[in-house]
């Protein structure tokens, strides 16, 4: 049966959510693995919650991004294995050099605590499988510094080579400003390596994977958590 | 020069082309606002001071410019960073 390993940071705030959605909802045998246990590569994939590890000081996923735990995910994603990261988690996957870029403090210079239109611009990752191309999620926001950054220039080659998975979009699917919560460059929320098996985005999907949770009873973000047992499940066979 | 303690302070900014939000803000909100019209541009940043034990003051500099790449002080990605001696 595949193992999921959650892995908990000083300040992790989202574990227990997303532990429970990954356990209880689509069933993944789950452990919360406190940064320091974990010694080796013993799971078959990882998820680093969301939260303010390390209080945020000097930057959100500085200081996490240089704990061991971080080079037994490294060794993971090298290895072909999903990777998630998600709020913290992804700016602790930047900080590491899991990804490309950075994330900057949101350009409203507010904490932004709001539900947000994805567009998804790629299937190929193990965490947008179930998921149509152009399909939009509703899945929440909650961040102060969420503002992707890079060159303006390596941007086409981010798109060229299908990093870029998610988009803030308004309700016509387009990408303006208006949707964008954080001034993120070219209204980015989400982003994968190379290869595609590591992934990190703002959005929080934990909080809309469970009708109770979301305005209008969606699960728009259990496509994520469904699309990554989908991709564990099919290579255990 | 003799080994001492140095103070060597390590300021981290957005790079140019990054967007910053706080220094336009300074900028626009108060600055300006405040009539100082002579001030045309600000960018906020994070300083950090730091004591360090070293031959020399280059030496203090090679230590702190290590530290800074090695244990991303500043994200090449989206920051710029200055090293100076003040003490």
């Amino acid at each position: 049966m595949v193992k999921v390993a959650l892995i908990q940071y000083p300040g992790s705030n989202c574990d227990l959510d997303a532990l429970e959605i990954l356990r209880d909802v689509v069933k993944a045998r789950t452990d919360l693995v406190w940064h320091k246990d974990l010694a080796n590569d013993a799971y078959d994939a990882y998820v680093l919650p969301g939260g303010f590890s390390y209080g945020d000081y000097l930057r959100a996923g500085a200081i996490a991004a240089t704990s061991p735990s971080l080079r037994i995910v490294k060794e993971a994603a090298d290895s072909g294995k999903p990777v998630l990261g998600i709020c913290n988690g992804f700016q602790i996957l930047v900080e590491a050099g899991l990804l490309p870029g950075a994330v900057l403090r949101n350009s409203t210079l507010r904490f932004a605590c709001t539900w947000t239109r994805l567009r998804v611009e790629t299937t190929r990752t193990p965490f947008t499988n179930k998921a149509q191309k152009g399909q939009v999620l509703e899945i929440p926001i909650a961040h102060n510094e969420g503002r992707y950054y890079l060159d303006k220039e390596r941007i086409p080659e981010l798109e060229r080579s299908q990093q870029i998975v998610f988009r803030y979009v308004n309700e016509e699917k387009e990408p303006t400003e208006e949707a964008n919560p954080n001034g993120s460059i070219d209204n980015i929320a989400g982003i994968c390596n190379q290869k595609g098996n590591v992934m990190g985005l703002m959005p929080h999907p934990e909080r809309a994977s469970l009708p109770l949770l979301s305005p209008d009873n969606q699960t728009d973000g259990r496509i994520i958590f469904d699309s990554m047992m989908r991709m564990l499940r099919g290579s255990e066979t | 020069m003799t080994p001492g303690s140095y103070v060597v302070e390590v300021i981290v900014e957005n790079k140019p082309l990054a967007r910053d939000p706080e220094g336009e803000t300074i900028h626009q909100n108060l600055i300006l606002k405040g009539g100082y019209k002579q001030v045309t541009g600000v960018r906020a940043g994070k300083l950090l001071r730091m004591n360090v034990e070293a031959d020399s003051p280059e030496d203090a500099h090679a230590i702190v410019r290590k530290l800074s790449d090695d244990l991303r002080i500043y994200n090449p990605a989206a920051h710029t960073i200055q090293i100076r001696i003040v003490g």
